[in-house]
């Protein structure tokens, strides 16, 4: 029995992490802007491609990256990479996340980008997102979106001039030279992604 | 000589109250993720900010009642918080498990090699025997807790 139960329950953990792995189709999705818009995927006629950032208001991690992602917006939107953040976690299990709030953030920081909710959180375990911030980048191709980087947007999450590796960046400068990123997964700490 | 016993007694309580809590890198870590005595060895990983982790922590601090079971909180606050935030907090809440500082920024390394399943989101826990090793990206509930230490045998 108790094996049994371990055998179960590691089941249930590996249902846990499935989500997006590199090559795979990403879903497209309608969601609340901080101004109650809904933002699709299909918007975005002109574009190569998208970075999807999975992040928050609340997590120190994601908020020691938003002049980062600020940054990767204004360098990365012109070359046909825009940014679009999502945040996954549920206001009713994490005070500070409501799309008020969010709404604040974005303007306090002067979000260049899109700040959607996940409105009943479907959208973040499809793509297999945990943590904030969690990176997924996606190419648009004749087929669809496909899942091309996962993970970090550098090596440095606790000061931005210690950086070594740019992830993020250096997987779309491959990406828009025709090439496929050399690192397509990395992982780094972050906030678990708040649930009832 | 009243004085003495008096500053005595003061260093003593002192010494009892703030642990002192090292930073360390990965490399210097990995050797406590990886012993071999007859114990059930329970690794949180954790941090002030953290509030799942907050909530957990008393049942891990609990655990330390037992002879079986050796607890340790590896924090992973932001070291420019180390002084302000840490240190303050162990000291406030008297937390009796052994406690260090992990100060590594190459997280994409050590991430994976304390577990492959683990994705970086805290909480996290790490229990291990001589021959088992059992790693949790979760939350734990004292009830929880105890079912999985349960599947554990020092």
């Amino acid at each position: 029995m108790k094996s049994f139960l371990f055998i179960l329950s590691s089941l249930l953990f590996l249902n846990d992490n499935n989500g997006y792995k590199i090559g795979d189709l990403a879903t497209n999705f309608s969601l609340p802007n901080i101004n109650g818009e809904m933002i699709s995927l299909s918007d975005y006629d002109e574009a190569k491609g998208f970075i999807i950032i999975f992040t928050c208001n609340t997590c120190p991690y994601s908020i020691a990256y938003e002049d980062r992602i600020n940054a990767l917006d204004a360098k990365y939107k012109p070359k046909g990479y825009p940014v679009i953040a999502i945040n996954p976690n549920d206001p009713a299990a994490k005070g500070g996340e409501q799309l008020v709030d969010m709404k604040k953030r974005a303007e306090d920081k002067d979000f260049s980008f899109p700040y959607l909710q996940d409105k009943g959180q479907n959208i973040y375990p499809k793509y297999g997102a945990t943590r904030t911030p969690h990176v997924f980048i996606l190419e648009k191709q004749n087929r669809g979106n496909v899942v091309q980087y996962i993970g970090a947007i550098d090596d440095s999450s606790r000061s931005p001039d210690k950086v070594q590796k740019y992830y993020v960046e250096d997987a779309i400068d491959a990406l828009l030279s025709g090439r496929l990123p050399k690192v397509s997964t990395t992982k780094a700490i972050g906030c678990s992604i708040k649930t009832l | 000589m009243f004085y003495s016993k008096y500053l005595a007694f003061l260093l003593f309580c002192f010494l009892l109250s703030a642990q002192s809590i090292p930073s360390l890198n990965y490399t210097e870590i990995k050797p406590l993720l990886n012993q071999k005595g007859d114990k059930i060895y329970v690794v949180n990983f954790w941090a002030t900010w953290c509030a799942p982790c907050i909530k957990e922590l008393p049942y891990f601090e609990s655990l330390n009642q037992r002879k079986d079971v050796e607890v340790l909180l590896v924090s992973l606050d932001f070291p420019k918080h180390k002084q302000s935030r840490l240190l303050p907090f162990v000291d406030k809440n008297k937390l009796q498990s052994k406690i260090v500082h992990l100060d590594d920024k190459d997280e994409n390394y050590w991430i994976n090699d304390i577990d492959p399943n683990w994705s970086g989101a805290l909480p996290a826990t790490l229990i291990f025997t001589k021959k088992q090793r059992g790693f949790y990206e979760q939350s734990f509930t004292a009830s929880k807790l105890d079912k999985i230490l349960k599947l554990f045998k020092p």
